[in-house]
Parts: C-alpha cells; sequence; structure tokens
C-alpha cells in the first residue's frame, strides 16, 4: 500500500519499500515521525516488503530528534505541573509535600521514559526487520538522524553527508538507540571520538571507520541504493533474515542502559537549561559547534 | 598560503556564485554570502575533499574569513 504522511511517505516499488522522508525544515524526529513510523512498522508486518530503502527529499537525511518539540511537550508540560504540584505541596505538611513532589518527579519521567519507550520499540523492530535495510543518506545525519541511519543494515552515503552525535552539548546521551547499535559495527575509540567530541565527520571517514558502506557522488545517494535494493532482493529470503539475525543483534541491555541514563540526563535542571538555550537561539548556525559551547 | 587562498576563493565561487569571487581574504563569509549552518557545513565536506584533510567542526568555530579558513587548513596539513 502507499502511504503519504506529514512526515513520511512510502510506496513499493516492484519489491522494494521505498521510504521518503519529507518533514521540514530536516526531517526532525518528534511525536508526528514516531507516530507514522509506527505506522510504517505495521505495514511491514502485514505487507512484509523484499527490502526498505530510507531516503529524504529534504536538502540532509535527519538532523536528529525535535528538540524544540520535547522541550515544548515535555519540559515545559513538566515545569506546569511542577508548578501546580509546588502550589499543591504549599498547602500541605513537609511529610505530605515531600510525597507530592516525588510523584511529581517520577510523573515526567514516565512520559519521558513512554515516549523514548516508544522510540525504542519502533526503531527496534525496524532494525531486526527479516528484511535488509538501506539508508541512503546525504548532508545531516546528525543525533537521532544518524540513530535512525544505524536501524539500517546498510547506508550509502552521498559525499555531502556528515555524521555527528551533538547530545552531549546539550548534557545528553544519545538517546534512541545509537551507541549500542554503533558498537554492534565500530571500535570505542571512534565511539568516544564521536561522543565526547560532538564533531561531524564526512563521508570519506565514516566509510574509512565502517559506519557506512558506500560514498557516492553528490546526489547518487537513493540510486546507488536501489541497485543496492535490487541486489539484496536476489538472495533467498530465508538465508537472508537467518543470516541478518546472526550478524546483527539487537543489543537488548544495553539499549536498556541508554534509555535509563537519557531519563536520568534529561530529567535534570542543566539539561533543562541547554535545552531552554537551544530552544530560544535564533542564531543562524544550529548545525555548527557553537562558539564556547 | 598564496595557493590556499586561491583555491578557497575558487571553491567559494563555486558554490555561492559570483558574489564569492569578489571576496578579499579578511572579509566575513557569513555576512557577505548570507550563509547558513548547512551551506558551512557543505563548505567544510568540499575542504576536506579538496585538500585531503580532516577538519573537525571545532577547528573552525569563530572562524569567519578566508584567510581564517586558510590558517585551520595550513595546520591540519
Amino acid at each position: 500500500m502507499e502511504y503519504g504522511g506529514e512526515a513520511l511517505s512510502w510506496r513499493h516499488e516492484a519489491e522494494v519499500l521505498e521510504v521518503e522522508l519529507h518533514r521540514e525544515p530536516l526531517n526532525e524526529i518528534g511525536t508526528t515521525t514516531l507516530r507514522e513510523l509506527e505506522l510504517l512498522v505495521t505495514e511491514v508486518e502485514v505487507h512484509p516488503p523484499r527490502a526498505m530503502l530510507l531516503w529524504s527529499s529534504r536538502p540532509g537525511f535527519c538532523a536528529g530528534a525535535d528538540l524544540r518539540e520535547l522541550h515544548a511537550s515535555l519540559v515545559t508540560r513538566a515545569a506546569r505541573s511542577g508548578e501546580t504540584l509546588a502550589a499543591a505541596a504549599s498547602r500541605l505538611p513537609p511529610w505530605a509535600a515531600a510525597v507530592v513532589r516525588r510523584i511529581g518527579a517520577g510523573s515526567t519521567r514516565r512520559e519521558l521514559a513512554a515516549f523514548i519507550d516508544r522510540i525504542h520499540a519502533t526503531f527496534d523492530a525496524i532494525d531486526a526487520a527479516p528484511f535488509p535495510t538501506i539508508a541512503a543518506v546525504h548532508g545531516v545525519v546528525f543525533g537521532g538522524g544518524l540513530e535512525l541511519a544505524l536501524i539500517c543494515d546498510l547506508v550509502v552515503a552521498d559525499r555531502t553527508a556528515r555524521f555527528c552525535f551533538p547530545e552531549l552539548r546539550l548534557g545528553l546521551v544519545p538517546g534512541f538507540g545509537g551507541i549500542p547499535r554503533l558498537e554492534r559495527d565500530l571500535g570505542n575509540g571512534v565511539i568516544r571520538d564521536l561522543l565526547l567530541s560532538g564533531r561531524s565527520i564526512g563521508a570519506p571517514r565514516a566509510h574509512a571507520v565502517g559506519l557506512v558502506s558506500q560514498v557516492v557522488p553528490r546526489g547518487e545517494a537513493r540510486e546507488a541504493a536501489r541497485r543496492l535494493a535490487r541486489q539484496v532482493t536476489r538472495v533467498p529470503s530465508g538465508a537472508l533474515a537467518t543470516a541478518k539475525r546472526f550478524a546483527k543483534p539487537i543489543p537488548r541491555a544495553r539499549l536498556a542502559e541508554e534509555k535509563r541514563l537519557f531519563v536520568e540526563l534529561v530529567s535534570r535542571p542543566e539539561t533543562i537549561e541547554a535545552l531552554d538555550r537551544f530552544v530560544k537561539d535564533e542564531g543562524v548556525r544550529p548545525y555548527l559547534a557553537a562558539e564556547g559551547g | 598560503m598564496t595557493d590556499v587562498l586561491a583555491t578557497l576563493g575558487r571553491l567559494a565561487t563555486l558554490r555561492f556564485g559570483s558574489r564569492a569571487a569578489a571576496l578579499g581574504p579578511h572579509d566575513d563569509l557569513f555576512e557577505s554570502l548570507g550563509i547558513d549552518s548547512l551551506q558551512a557545513l557543505d563548505l567544510l565536506t568540499d575542504l576536506e575533499e579538496e585538500f585531503g584533510i580532516e577538519i573537525p567542526d571545532y577547528e573552525v568555530q569563530g572562524v569567519q574569513t578566508l584567510a581564517g579558513l586558510a590558517e585551520v587548513i595550513g595546520r591540519r596539513r
């Protein structure tokens, strides 16, 4: 079946399901994208393709999590809820006020955890899909966008692609499974370099370290990925599913640990302050490391 | 340094058109060309490809001019 949504569209091209990311400005992943990715998971369960190709018609692949939405829907709501609770607590004896505050903090964390759980369930489902998946990437492949690419079995990058985990600048670890999935493919030194420096690397470097499987000229990633998809559909599907399960296990324990760390860090006041600064920043260089930041 | 500056001028002109051709080495790239962060990242990719080097983002933090970029490239070659 074909689908045309706000963030995603897909159609079956012969045996290959082509999924287009097209949310402005740069496919930031928020609740709309998540909901449509969940629909995609249902679609491939009902109509499993022989291969799936994920590509973007925007100027880059994906700039990561929709931090403005995260801020608005989670942090601001949590603050309002906190104010309400604080008002309620002020009318209670100290022991009861402490209980109310603990319940409030727990509620915020549960909401965050629920959002991250949905992301992980969706990403895990695509990661473990019994058919090959290919990401065709160009331009910005940052944060959650890199994590989205990493759920695919193969990444084809054009020469403009740049890969980055900028989360630590906000006081966060990547929260959509990036590090545990990357640990399957890359050495820990490379992962630390990406994670701790927050720097971006270009497609040739990403190819050299094993993050991407092919580098092609500017604008050619989708076509190269299509040819690759046609090639992988020639492999017997049962053997391919078995080989994929063997070669690409889902690192469940590490993913669970990452979720716990993310929720813990995102609830910290300094992270909320960093998100505040990001949301209020009207600067023209959001994809470059901030000076002194 | 002069060669690097000439190459930078050529790359900037290829990417940003004739406005870039008139740039002096100390003109502000962001103000003169009105480039945004995505275009700056593209330029970074061009530089890495052209000079066969890696340029971590933090090395170009605060660099606004072709002369500044030439200095960074000189450090990384």
